[in-house]
């Protein structure tokens, strides 16, 4: 469970101006991946950012590159899910493989706004405000397995070890 | 009931009868990257193992900002150039080759009937060839190295079955906007895209790859057209291993049917700042322009240079364009030379840049100030995808790019041709 404030935004929020392709080749830390995060979306964005927010969305987030970065430097923003209509595949791919929660609710995307205060409960796959609690599909065990190891990386590495033993 | 291609191609891989909608895991037969290679192999340095699993089966190709641009990207180069060398990786192509997926079908890798996945968004070209082939993100590339494995969820098939004939000034490139101005950027959103009908195998493999290209944006899966004779005789010569090329059963399962007459089709472009504003060119004609791009892994090929060429002879660049051609490959690049393309575009005032991705992603080679214009042959118009936020990008093919460039003003390519 974890509590949050709602940054909105529209459809089809593409790879590019959520992570500018000015910086993908450049290896960044994720402090520095989070000062760019939705710097050609929303420059007041990275500034006002907090630890547990969700990110809102339309329809296709993260459609355009592959470029992990769009999830890593929201996720180092302190971003715990984005909440979306529907997400573009490598996006949706990259994001579980990051440790980072991608949700479906029309409900959600329909009621809520920038600046509301929200609590997810991943678990139980809800939402909850006062506007309404809304429910979202809760993740496969598989995915949320994923999700709570912190990542593809660390959940191969013991896979891994695990295979060496 | 039978089966699609991307349900037969799987299916085999995995040992077993599947459809669309379950989830296999498999050992793809290549794994591509590019300059992200680097960051790739700073995850997979946090696995714990020393060696990659297969390191015959990854490809590397330098395509992104070559030759490097600073010493950062100097040093991703050098760091990727010393792990292909500890690790014994073979089809490792540094900044003399091209673009990847010029480079993978040009040099027999994309082969009917493989499962090539790629960190790359635009993988999918390699289906223009009848191979299964998908985009994937680094994490997951870094994993696939050291387990020679991934997992994949076997997509639904939207087929696009097309009729007639390109009429003059009509090309793949106006067809693909077309598709995506009419059904949006999330047309085929997680799905397979099969490319049919009479009119399909008509087309060149250069007009395949480059709406293979173009399902990226369509945001499929992978996108493809079964491998005729025409495909197989275009990999004579090129394939570097055996293969068993597939194709859908007539009595397969879609979950969707378009159809499209390519004697309709009218030249398209592409206005900023998504793929799926499209307008017919008449629609925009006169906006003027700062810059052209004609090259990327859509539209960098021979015919695509051709095309152009065929515009700019006996015309010159306006004086208030920069026109910035990319030669797919070093293959293309000579192909080009040879045939007089290169000449006819230098002679018309042309800039001619290393084969990679050039500004089309925006990192180097002809980045645009705020309030600046481009109309680009590549396959996002995103904003500030090729530099300043402010700046806009208009997306056409290689003919309304070189028609744009002689008049400085978003041109109907039927009016030189």
């Amino acid at each position: 469970m974890s509590h949050g404030t709602v940054w909105k935004y529209g459809d089809n929020v593409n790879t590019d101006v959520i992570f500018p392709g000015r910086y993908t080749y450049q290896i960044m830390t994720p402090e520095e991946m989070a000062k760019h995060a939705m710097e050609d979306l929303d420059p007041a964005f990275a500034k006002g950012v907090k630890p547990g927010d969700i990110v809102l969305a339309g329809k296709n987030f993260g459609c355009g590159s592959s470029r992990e970065q769009a999830a890593s430097s929201l996720k180092a923003a302190g971003v715990q899910a984005i909440v979306a209509r529907s997400f573009a595949r490598i996006y949706f791919r990259n994001a579980i493989n990051l440790g980072l929660a991608v949700l479906q609710s029309d409900e959600a995307v329909d009621a809520l706004e920038t600046g509301d205060p929200v609590d997810l409960d991943l678990a139980r796959g809800e939402i909850r405000s006062a506007k309404g609690t809304f429910r979202f599909l809760p993740l496969p065990p598989s995915v949320l397995g994923l999700i709570e190891a912190g990542g593809l990386i660390e959940y191969t590495r013991k896979k891994l070890e695990r295979e060496q033993e | 009931m039978g089966k699609t291609l991307t349900e037969k191609v799987l299916g085999r891989k995995a040992g077993r009868d599947v459809q669309a909608g379950e989830v296999v895991s498999v050992s793809p037969d290549y794994v591509l990257s590019h300059d992200n290679s680097a960051a790739i192999i700073k995850e997979f340095l946090k696995l714990g193992v020393k060696k990659v699993k297969a390191p015959e089966k990854i490809v590397i190709v330098l395509d992104h900002i070559v030759p490097a641009a600073d010493e950062k990207y100097a040093q991703n180069h050098k760091s990727i150039r010393e792990f292909v060398a500890a690790q014994g990786i073979p089809n490792f192509f540094d900044i003399n080759a091209g673009i990847c997926h010029q480079v993978l079908p040009e040099q027999g890798f994309a082969l009917p009937g493989l499962v090539i996945v790629g960190s790359d968004s635009h993988t999918p070209s390699y289906g223009a060839l009848g191979a299964f082939a998908t985009g994937i993100g680094r994490t997951e590339t870094a994993c696939t190295w050291a387990t020679d494995e991934i997992w994949l969820r076997v997509p639904e098939t939207m087929r696009i079955d097309l009729r007639g004939r390109f009429r003059r000034g009509v090309f793949a490139k106006d067809l693909s906007l077309k598709l995506i101005g009419d059904h949006g950027a999330e047309m085929a959103n997680y799905k397979a895209v099969e490319f049919a009908g009479p009119a399909a195998g008509d087309l060149s493999v250069g007009s395949r790859l480059t709406l293979a290209n173009m399902s990226a944006e369509m945001g499929a899966k992978n996108g493809y057209f079964a491998p005729d004779e025409k495909a197989l005789k275009w990999l004579e010569g090129r394939a570097r291993r055996p293969f068993s090329a597939v194709a859908s059963d007539p009595d397969a399962s879609y979950e969707s049917v378009l159809a499209y007459d390519l004697d309709a089709l009218e030249p398209q472009v592409a206005c900023p700042h998504t793929v799926d504003n499209v307008k017919p060119v008449s629609a925009v004609a006169g906006k003027p322009v700062n810059q052209v791009l004609i090259g990327t892994c859509t539209n960098g090929r021979l015919d695509d240079l051709e095309a152009a060429a065929a515009i700019f002879r006996g015309r010159k660049v306006h004086p208030a364009v920069r026109v910035l051609v990319i030669p797919a490959s070093w293959q293309v690049y000579r192909e080009a030379l040879a045939s007089g393309a290169l000449a006819a575009l230098v002679e018309a005032g042309c800039v001619i840049l290393n084969s990679g991705c050039g500004p089309c992603l925006g990192a180097h080679e002809g980045l645009m100030a705020a309030g600046e214009v481009c109309l680009s042959t590549s396959n996002r118009n995103f904003q500030g995808r090729m530099g300043h936020r402010d700046s806009e990008i208009y997306l056409a093919s290689p003919a309304t790019a070189a028609s744009t460039a002689v008049t400085g003003r978003i041109t109907d390519p039927r009016e030189f041709s």
